[in-house]
C-alpha cells in the first residue's frame, strides 16, 4: 500500500480541552478511505488540518512526502492546487453563477483562454450530471444538486485528493446513493485518493476501500470494510450496530447533577 | 475569601485585557492584509479583480446617489436656514453663501456621505462576510488557495476610495444648490449673487480638505466592515450583531478621524 497523506502524532488542543490525541494514520493512494466516527469525535477536525485550514498544536501531516505543518500559506497553496474539497454545504459562492464558480480555481491557478475554461467547465458539470445549469445560481438548486455542483468545482483543477465533508448530510437517500455512485465514479476513472469524513454507515459500506475510526480523538480501527466489519471491539460494534451510548451514570449520580453539585 | 476576591479581580482584568490585545492585534492584520493585497501585490503580478471591483463601485457609489442627494439637498437648505436666523440680525444675510459653502465642503459633505455609506455598504460588507464565513464559503476560498482578502476586500476598498471621495464632491454641490435654492426662495438672494458669492469665499484647500477626509473615512468603513465579517464565527444571529457592530464602529470611527483631520488641517493648511 503506497501512502499517500500520512498523518503523525498529531495534537490539536482549543485551550485546555484535547480534540485530537496524539493521533496517526496513513491514507492509502487511489484509494476511497473513510474517516467515521460519531460526532464530536475529531474527524471534522482532523479534515481542517489534511487541508489546511487549521494548524496543529504538535505533530507532522505529509502530504506526497512533505510535512505540510511547516508550510508557509504560498508553499501550502501548492500543495491546495492538487486537492478539491466538497464542504459540508458545498460552500458554492451565492454571487456567482454555477459556470463562474466552477471556473473559479481555473481561472485564479491557470492562464487559460476564456473559451478554454467554458469547455472544461461544460464537461466538469457533464460528469456530475449538472450539464444545462450553467447559468443557474446556487440559490436555484436543491441540495443534492449543490452538492453536485461544488464537485464539479473540486475537480476543476484535476486534483490528485478529494476530501469530501460529509457528503450524505442532509439529503434523502435516493439523492445520497447518487452521490455515492459519482465519488466511485471518481475513484475509477480517475483514480483519485480520495478521502471522505462521514458517520452514515449505508454510505461506507458502498464506497469504502479503506476505513478509520476516529472515538474521543483517537484512532481506534484503521484497515479495509471486511476488517471493521469483523472487529469485535465495543466501541466498534456499538456504531455498527447503532447502539445507544449505555446510562453513564447512576441514579445517585444523577441526582448529584441535576442538584448542581 | 480575600484570596478569592483578588483572583476573581485581577482574572477579570486580565480575560479582559488579553481579549483587548486580540482584537487590536486582529484588526492591524485586517489592517495590514487589505492595504498588502491592494497596494502591494498587484505589483508582484496578482491582479485585482477588476470586474468585481467595478460592481462594488455601482453599488456603493451609484447606488447611494438618490439617498446623498436627498440628504444634501436638505441639509443645504437646513444650514441656510440656520445661517439667515443668525447673520439676519445684522443685515448680512449674503453671507449665508459663505457658511454654506466652507462648511459643507470641509466638513458635512465628507462626513454626511461617510454616515450614509457606512450605513448603507459597511453594514452590507460586513453581511455579505459575515454570512460567507457561516457558510464555510470563506474556507472554500482558502482551501481553493486563495486570499480572502484579496477576493473580498480588496475590491471594496478600493470602490469606496474612489467613490467616496466622488459621492463626496456631489454631496458638495448638492447641498450647496439647496442652499442656492432656499436663499432664493425666502432671503430674497438672487442665485447668481448666491453663486458668486459662494465661488468668491470657497478655497480649493476647502474642496480638497474635504475629499481627504472622505478617501480616509473610504479606508475606515471597509476596513471595519471587513474586520466585523471575518470574525463571524457562528450563524445568522452572529452575523447580524456583527453587522450593528460595523455600522456603530465605522460612523464612531469616522468622527474620531473627522476630528483628527480637522485639526490637522486647522494647523497645517
Amino acid at each position: 500500500m503506497e501512502k499517500a497523506i500520512e498523518v503523525i502524532d498529531l495534537v490539536t488542543q482549543y485551550g485546555d480541552r484535547v480534540i485530537l490525541k496524539k493521533i496517526s494514520l496513513s491514507i492509502p493512494r487511489g484509494k476511497t478511505t473513510v474517516i467515521l466516527g460519531g460526532s464530536g469525535c475529531g474527524k471534522s477536525t482532523l479534515l481542517k488540518h489534511l487541508i489546511g485550514l487549521l494548524r496543529p498544536t504538535s505533530g507532522k501531516i505529509l502530504i506526497n512526502g512533505q510535512d505540510t505543518t511547516v508550510m508557509t500559506e504560498d508553499e501550502f497553496n501548492e500543495v491546495r492546487k492538487k486537492m478539491g474539497i466538497l464542504f459540508q454545504g458545498a460552500a458554492l459562492l451565492n454571487s456567482m453563477t454555477l459556470s463562474d464558480n466552477v471556473a473559479l480555481p481555473v481561472r485564479e491557478h491557470t492562464k487559460l483562454e476564456d473559451p478554454t475554461i467554458r469547455i472544461m467547465v461544460r464537461m466538469k458539470l457533464d460528469l456530475v450530471g449538472l450539464s444545462g445549469f450553467e447559468d443557474f445560481y446556487p440559490s436555484q438548486l436543491s441540495g443534492g444538486m449543490k452538492k453536485r455542483a461544488g464537485i464539479a468545482r473540486a475537480i476543476a483543477l484535476d486534483p490528485e485528493f478529494l476530501f469530501f465533508d460529509e457528503p450524505s448530510a442532509g439529503l434523502d437517500p435516493v439523492t445520497a446513493a447518487g452521490l455515492d455512485d459519482l465519488i466511485m465514479k471518481l475513484r475509477n476513472v480517475f483514480k483519485m485518493t480520495i478521502v471522505v469524513v462521514t458517520h452514515e454507515l449505508p454510505s461506507v459500506f458502498t464506497i469504502a476501500d479503506y476505513v478509520i475510526m476516529l472515538d474521543l480523538g483517537e484512532v481506534i480501527f484503521a484497515g479495509t470494510l471486511d476488517e471493521l466489519k469483523a472487529s469485535d471491539k465495543p466501541r466498534i460494534r456499538m456504531f455498527l450496530e447503532r447502539r445507544p451510548e449505555a446510562e453513564t451514570y447512576s441514579p445517585a449520580d444523577y441526582f448529584r447533577f441535576i442538584a448542581g453539585n | 475569601m480575600m484570596h478569592a476576591i483578588a483572583e476573581g479581580v485581577f482574572g477579570f482584568i486580565g480575560r479582559r485585557t488579553t481579549a483587548f490585545l486580540k482584537n487590536i492585534h486582529d484588526a492591524s492584520k485586517m489592517i495590514n492584509s487589505s492595504f498588502y493585497w491592494t497596494f502591494v501585490s498587484p505589483l508582484k503580478g496578482k491582479p485585482v479583480r477588476i470586474k468585481a471591483t467595478v460592481s462594488e463601485m455601482v453599488k456603493t457609489g451609484y447606488d447611494s446617489v438618490p439617498i446623498v442627494a436627498v440628504i444634501s439637498f436638505f441639509v443645504g437648505i437646513i444650514l441656510a436656514l440656520q445661517a439667515a436666523y443668525q447673520l439676519k440680525r445684522f443685515g448680512a444675510l449674503i453671507y449665508v453663501a459663505d457658511l454654506v459653502g466652507v462648511s459643507i465642503t470641509r466638513e458635512l459633505g465628507p462626513i454626511l456621505t461617510a454616515i450614509i455609506v457606512a450605513g448603507r455598504s459597511g453594514s452590507a460588507f460586513a453581511a455579505e462576510i459575515g454570512s460567507m464565513k457561516a457558510a464555510e464559503e470563506v474556507d472554500a476560498l482558502v482551501s481553493m488557495g486563495i486570499n480572502p482578502v484579496r477576493f473580498l476586500v480588496t475590491p471594496k476598498l478600493i470602490a469606496l476610495m474612489i467613490m467616496l471621495p466622488c459621492l463626496t464632491l456631489f454631496s458638495d454641490f448638492i447641498a450647496i444648490l439647496g442652499g442656492l435654492v432656499l436663499s432664493a426662495a425666502a432671503l430674497d438672494i438672487s442665485p447668481s449673487s448666491y453663486f458668486q458669492q459662494t465661488m468668491s469665499s470657497l478655497l480649493v484647500k476647502d474642496v480638497v480638505t474635504g475629499l481627504v477626509k472622505a478617501w480616509a473615512f473610504g479606508v475606515v468603513i471597509t476596513i471595519v466592515g471587513a474586520y466585523q465579517g471575518f470574525k463571524v464565527e457562528g450563524g445568522a444571529e452572529e452575523v447580524g450583531r456583527r453587522t450593528t457592530a460595523s455600522v456603530v464602529a465605522s460612523i464612531f470611527l469616522v468622527i474620531v478621524f473627522d476630528l483628527f483631520f480637522t485639526t490637522l488641517f486647522y494647523y497645517f493648511t
